[in-house]
């Protein structure tokens, strides 16, 4: 099975404090961690685990910058056997479908019987599989928290519905697929097997070998654009405990018995 | 010219969700003149489109017995074939509006807005929309050009449901346009859904909630929330990341894909309050955050914040209170 993964650097939400910039044009970048968008990492994993089982290649796509290529090469180091950079200064600016349209083009260059991408990534938007897998008439399936190999024109699919259920579906090869965290258990990677890789080379593909016209893409053909940043209020704000860690302890324990907090 | 809004009913055996409403109070804000069409799509669907008019002026219906579970493969193909090209149309952000959101922009050639939270009007046939980004830590204005038609998805609880007042609305029957040309959607088959499993405890019965989330950093260290719990009388739930990670059963995932709990008194701890977490939380708990920090959102709809490493702090606070007892 020929698959192709779609992976995006992000900003580590885990590791950082995402703040505002002064001017609220961008978020603060200056000391922030990037790695691979986590669904992305779970929709790897999955990839490889198919290869593993039918044969095939597992290939990791992602449109970006330069800084984009250590997050091919992580999954690279993963067991991912080839890594494209799709980059141009045309695709600055591009939406979410002008993402799925540079995506689609480096689709068609190859012969993929499988495309999966994270179910969300940091801007929590979603959009990309659903998009890509439209513009293709290929189906699609968001959410997904299984999957089972029936043949070469099937596979079956558990998406992850409310409550914990999941919808189970039989969708036909080829097909997008959003994968769902849970699904597996992503390898470990270490130092040693990104090393392995670093030299690996990795293509960049520009608008003009995907034989993309630069309105089609980036900020001339974005209908959706953000305008800026700022920090949300949600509700009044929670009361602080202040003092030292055992004073904090104190208080919270006397509150606790007051709201019946402690049975 | 005022908009023309669409806005897709989710139900369930015959009973309409609550987003509903909220679909309405989402419609007005974007454009208060707007005219708004519900859109109801399903098998047996005529209570739910009989009870839709008394809050919406016009009630479309699509009904076959092929669409008694929404796939939205095939909703996907009848909408393509009923909604007229430059109409915009909302989905509340579910898995069912996230599954067809994205591909029905591409075949309506709108545009697409995930997970809208707030619109701040429109202005030269663009609409401002308030998105959040990084679970939440952010908020962006998103300008989207809604001239040519746009689908927009919307957060579920971010806008208050509204009766709209257009008592006595038709329902205006799609099914023969929609269904014209067969079936679509056949490359995607619905089979069955599995329920989730059942676990050792049920956390929506509990009344305290001792609730853990990925700053618990390692596996380990669970035994900690484990004590806290132990000393309080309460029970260990839990946000996605440690299910995904499986160091504690699904069953106790708080959330929107997990349960729905209720309790008295939550307490999350390294938690950052995402709103697929928050969402699973009902009936206003007293809510207690620890958090080393500051700036997560939780301790915005917290009642009571401890800016402190969890580490350190929870074994100090059940030491304290078991020496009470
Ligand atoms: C379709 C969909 C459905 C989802 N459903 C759910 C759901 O049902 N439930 C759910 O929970 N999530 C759900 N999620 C995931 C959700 O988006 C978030 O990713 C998740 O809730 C984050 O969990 P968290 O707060 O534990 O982790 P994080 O967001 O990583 O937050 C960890 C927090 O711990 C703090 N911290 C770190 N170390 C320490 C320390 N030593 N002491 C104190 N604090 C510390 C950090 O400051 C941070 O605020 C869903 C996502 C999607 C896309």
């Amino acid at each position: 099975m020929e698959i192709l993964v779609c992976v995006k650097r992000v900003p580590d939400t885990a590791e950082n404090e995402i703040s505002v910039n002064s001017s609220g044009s961008d978020i603060e970048r200056g000391d922030l961690v990037y790695s691979v968008n986590e669904w992305d990492n779970y929709a790897v994993e999955e990839a490889i685990q198919i290869r593993d089982k039918v044969g095939g290649s597992v290939t990791v796509v992602s449109v970006g910058d330069a800084e984009s290529e250590e997050v091919l090469r992580r999954e690279m180091a993963m067991g991912a056997d080839k890594g494209i950079l799709l980059s141009d200064d045309a695709f600055a600016g591009s939406d979410g479908k002008g993402l799925a349209t540079i995506l689609k083009a480096e689709i068609l260059k190859g012969k993929y019987d499988l495309v999966l991408t994270g179910a969300q990534a940091d801007d929590g938007a979603g959009q990309i599989g659903g998009m890509l897998a439209a513009m293709l008439d290929w189906p699609y399936a968001s959410l997904v928290n299984r999957v089972e190999l029936l043949d070469d024109k099937k596979i079956k699919i558990g998406r992850e519905i409310a409550g914990g259920n999941q919808e189970i579906n039989e969708i036909d090869l080829p097909c997008v697929l959003s994968i769902q965290t849970g699904i597996n258990e992503p390898r470990y990677v270490g130092i040693r097997g990104i090393r392995k890789v670093a030299s690996v080379e990795i293509p960049v593909h520009g608008a003009s070998e995907l034989g993309l016209n630069a309105d089609s893409v980036g900020k001339t053909s974005a209908k959706v654009s953000r305008v800026d940043y700022f920090v949300p209020v949600l509700g009044k704000g929670a009361e602080l405990l202040e003092g030292s860690i055992e004073e904090k302890v104190e208080k919270l324990v006397e509150l606790l018995k007051s709201k019946g907090g402690i049975k | 010219m005022a908009l023309q809004i669409f806005t897709y009913i989710l139900h369930k055996d015959g009973v309409i969700d609550d987003t509903a409403l909220e679909m309405v109070a989402a419609a007005g804000k974007i454009d208060p003149a707007a005219s708004i069409t519900a859109i109801v799509v399903g098998s047996k669907t005529d209570a739910v489109c009989n009870s839709l008019i008394a809050s919406f002026k016009e009630v479309w219906k699509i009904d076959n017995d092929a669409l008694s579970y929404p796939n939205s493969e095939v909703i996907r193909g009848l909408l393509t074939r009923v909604i007229p090209k430059g109409s915009t149309l909302l989905f509340a952000l579910d898995p069912f509006g996230m599954d067809i959101g994205p591909g029905l922009s591409i075949k309506l050639e709108g545009a697409y807005v995930p997970d809208a939270v707030g619109f701040n009007g429109i202005e030269g046939g663009k609409l401002k929309v308030v998105r959040q980004e990084y679970s939440g830590q952010v908020s962006t204005h998103v300008l989207c050009d809604i001239s040519g038609g746009a689908v927009l998805t919307i957060r579920p609880g971010a806008f208050r449901a509204v009766e709209a007042d257009a008592a006595g609305g038709t329902v205006i029957d799609k099914t023969a346009d929609a269904m014209t040309g067969g079936l679509p959607g056949g490359a995607r088959r619905y089979i069955e859904v599995v329920q989730a499993e059942v676990g050792d405890v049920d956390i929506t019965k509990s009344e305290i909630l001792v609730s853990v989330g990925r700053g618990i950093g390692e596996q380990e260290n669970i035994d900690i929330i484990k004590e806290l719990a132990k000393a309080v009388g309460g029970d260990v739930s839990c946000s996605r990341p440690i299910v995904d990670a499986k160091w504690l059963e699904k069953s106790r995932q708080v959330g929107t894909s997990g349960q729905t709990v209720k309790p008295k008194v939550y307490m999350a701890l390294g938690i950052s309050g995402s709103f697929q977490h928050l969402g699973g939380i009902k009936g206003s708990p007293f809510m207690v955050v620890v958090n080393k920090n500051p700036k997560a959102p939780i301790f915005q709809v917290a009642d009571i914040g401890v800016v402190e490493d969890l580490l350190e702090f929870v074994p100090l606070l059940t030491e304290k209170i078991n020496e009470l007892k």
